[in-house]
């Protein structure tokens, strides 16, 4: 078991009253605290500011590697053992575009679940305080605080409309 | 099964009640389950004995009599390959378009998508003969420096299918993250051990949720042209060679309709008793099957069309060879096959301009069995018919399907339907994270976003 984060966890029905603690909490310069929701929100994305996840490089270099695999196996291959069938050239590119497309399409979407991980695993979330209701229906906020700090943050998220908050040693 | 009341198009349902529902079907199960489940094994051992009578006496079992060396086996092939892109279609293709009816539904049909694809993978397999060299379909280093023949639509074959089945599978199980973490928090003792381990640690976090969303989008956006052109290249197995019947321009766009077609076929056929069984009758409602049976028409409609400009030009190209194949589809000694092809799939689908038609589960689930029916005997139509009756006459044959075919067949629904069965126990059949982000979240203060 990872050691625990001290710090303050609130939990919120409304989802105008988290947005709410989210711009408070940001305007007082913290930055390094986690929401938790049940599905994907966009006020809570705007409200943290958020920007497009970096995973589309991933899926973009997964594609392009793909589509270059895809054209130099086939055409390597086909020079490495030459099979001249119908006439046609011994390495003819139009029917090497379903192979290379097919690869784009497979290591494009590897790499993006790859990305994803490793994406994910850059901010672990291990040790941070958790509720099983955020994965139902409750929207959950934790600030990592020390204890000198926790009463004022406590304040913040219950004026903004938390409906429990409680403190994490 | 009566018509169904008509309800909203946004959820009823609060966040808790959907979390409660879905969770709710997971776990012990009742002895219908169990008989059912039974029946998919005994089924699958029916088709596992007869692959090792084939391991043992070869493909002569199967009835492959010149000049038809591509028979049942190619034709459930294609029939399962088909039934997947409904689940890919409405998984991924919808999902780009925001189309609000995919959320109940897409979970339990990228679920079909795997399996039927898991089920068509085994075909080439089982038709190959000599199934211990399958490995040499595949690029690999070896003494001879050999290497296969990228020219051939075989090959492209092989790369779309592994393609295919990989990116289904990731997408099934990315989607599901979220869901299983959301169980796992609704579980006790081992139950909730195990979800926890299929979680991978999901906490529903703003960072996770950026890349998440991300992910998911990319994925749809590299799924749809898959899916697009995976059936493309099932339909040039055929269309590439010269065989008539097979040779047309029109195979690939007439292929990818006819599976979405058989793959809505399917997904009505499973999800109107799935409904049921899982006590879901809220969840997938009237709108949710009108939606299913006017993609159906859609497709249905497009194949009608397909199969007209077959004929037609079969006709107008004036070749003796062309029009002989399909003057014997229609009229020659696999009348039978050919007709019930056409009524299934053409005329049967028509029925669904009718709204009451369309949300009438009874006639759904009938008509759905139908589509099932129609679409294997199209593939069998197409392979079979063209190849007994190619260019020279006096090397027509005919072949008769025997007990190998049957066996292998009916092993294919036992497996399907093990793989499905199983994790409509196991997973949550519905998706709770796509469908809690169609519900509006209460609000302390009035206005807002």
């Amino acid at each position: 078991m990872a050691k625990p984060v001290a710090g303050v966890l609130g939990s919120f029905v409304h989802i105008d009253a988290a947005t709410e603690a989210i711009r408070a909490l940001r305007a007082e310069g913290r930055t390094g605290f986690t929401v938790y929701t049940a599905a994907a929100n966009h006020e809570v994305e705007e409200a943290l500011g958020i920007t497009s996840s970096p995973v589309r490089l991933f899926t973009l270099i997964g594609g392009l590697t793909g589509c270059a695999a895809g054209f130099g196996m086939t055409l390597w291959m086909s020079v490495d053992w030459p099979l001249l069938v119908g006439g046609k050239p011994i390495a003819s590119v139009p029917p090497y575009v379903v192979l290379a497309f097919e690869l784009t399409i497979l290591i494009g979407a590897l790499s993006t679940v790859a990305g994803t991980l490793i994406l994910s695993l850059l901010k672990p979330t291990t040790g941070l305080a958790y509720d099983p209701s955020f994965s139902d229906d409750r929207i959950g906020i934790f600030v990592p605080v020390g204890p000198e700090q926790a009463g004022s943050v406590e304040r913040l998220l219950k004026t903004a409309g938390a409906e429990e908050v409680r403190r994490e040693d | 099964m009566a018509t169904l009341a008509h309800e909203a198009h946004t959820p009823t349902q609060t966040h808790a009640e959907v979390t409660r529902d879905v969770v709710n079907t997971l776990g012990t199960a009742g002895r219908g389950y169990f008989m059912l489940l039974g029946l998919a094994v005994a089924m699958f051992l029916v088709g596992a004995a007869t692959f090792v009578a084939l391991l043992k006496y070869g493909l002569g079992l199967a009835g492959y009599t010149p000049p038809v060396m591509w028979s049942v086996y190619i034709t459930t092939f294609v029939f399962w390959i088909g039934i997947g892109h409904a689940g890919t279609l409405i998984s991924a293709i919808l999902f780009l378009f925001r189309s609000p009816w995919r959320t109940v539904v897409y979970r339990a049909t990228e679920a079909m998508t795997v399996f039927a694809v898991m089920t068509a993978a085994l075909f080439p397999i089982i038709h190959i003969g000599r199934q211990w060299f399958f490995y040499w379909l595949l690029p690999y280093p070896n003494a001879r420096y050999l290497w296969p023949n990228f020219k051939s639509p075989l090959i492209w074959d092989v790369f779309a299918i592994t393609t295919y089945f990989t990116v289904s599978s990731t997408f099934l199980v990315v989607g599901l993250v979220p869901d299983v973490a959301a169980a796992r928090d609704k579980m006790f003792g081992w139950r909730k051990k195990i979800y926890e381990i299929a979680s991978l640690g999901w906490k529903g976090t703003h960072e996770q949720w950026r890349h998440y969303t991300r992910a998911y989008l990319y994925l749809a956006a590299l799924a749809t042209p898959l899916v697009l052109s995976v059936h493309s290249v099932v339909s040039w197995d055929f269309a590439m060679s010269l065989v008539p019947g097979w040779h047309g321009t029109i195979f690939a766009p007439y292929f990818v309709a006819g599976a979405i077609y058989s793959g809505v076929g399917m997904v009505l056929t499973l999800l109107i008793p799935l409904r049921k069984a899982l006590k879901l009758e809220h969840m997938f409602t009237e709108y949710h099957f009108d939606n299913l049976a006017k993609l159906t028409l859609f497709t249905g409609s497009i194949l009608f069309y397909a199969y007209a400009m077959e004929y037609f030009v079969g006709w107008y190209s004036a070749n003796k060879f062309e029009q002989t194949t399909f003057w014997l589809r229609a009229f020659g000694p696999m009348w039978w096959a050919g007709w019930t092809m056409i009524i299934c799939n053409a005329f049967v689908s028509q029925l669904f301009w009718f709204k009451k038609i369309r949300t009438n589960l009874t006639a759904l689930f009938v008509i759905s069995i139908f589509i099932n029916i129609g679409m294997w005997f199209e593939r069998y139509v197409i392979i079979v018919s063209s190849l007994s009756n190619d260019f020279e006459p006096w090397a027509w044959g005919q072949m008769t399907p025997t007990w190998a075919d049957w066996g292998i067949l009916m092993g294919s629904f036992g497996w399907f339907g093990m793989w499905f069965l199983l994790f409509a126990r196991t997973f949550p059949v519905v998706a709770i994270q796509e469908i809690k982000e169609t519900i509006p979240w209460p609000r302390l203060r009035k206005g807002g976003h």
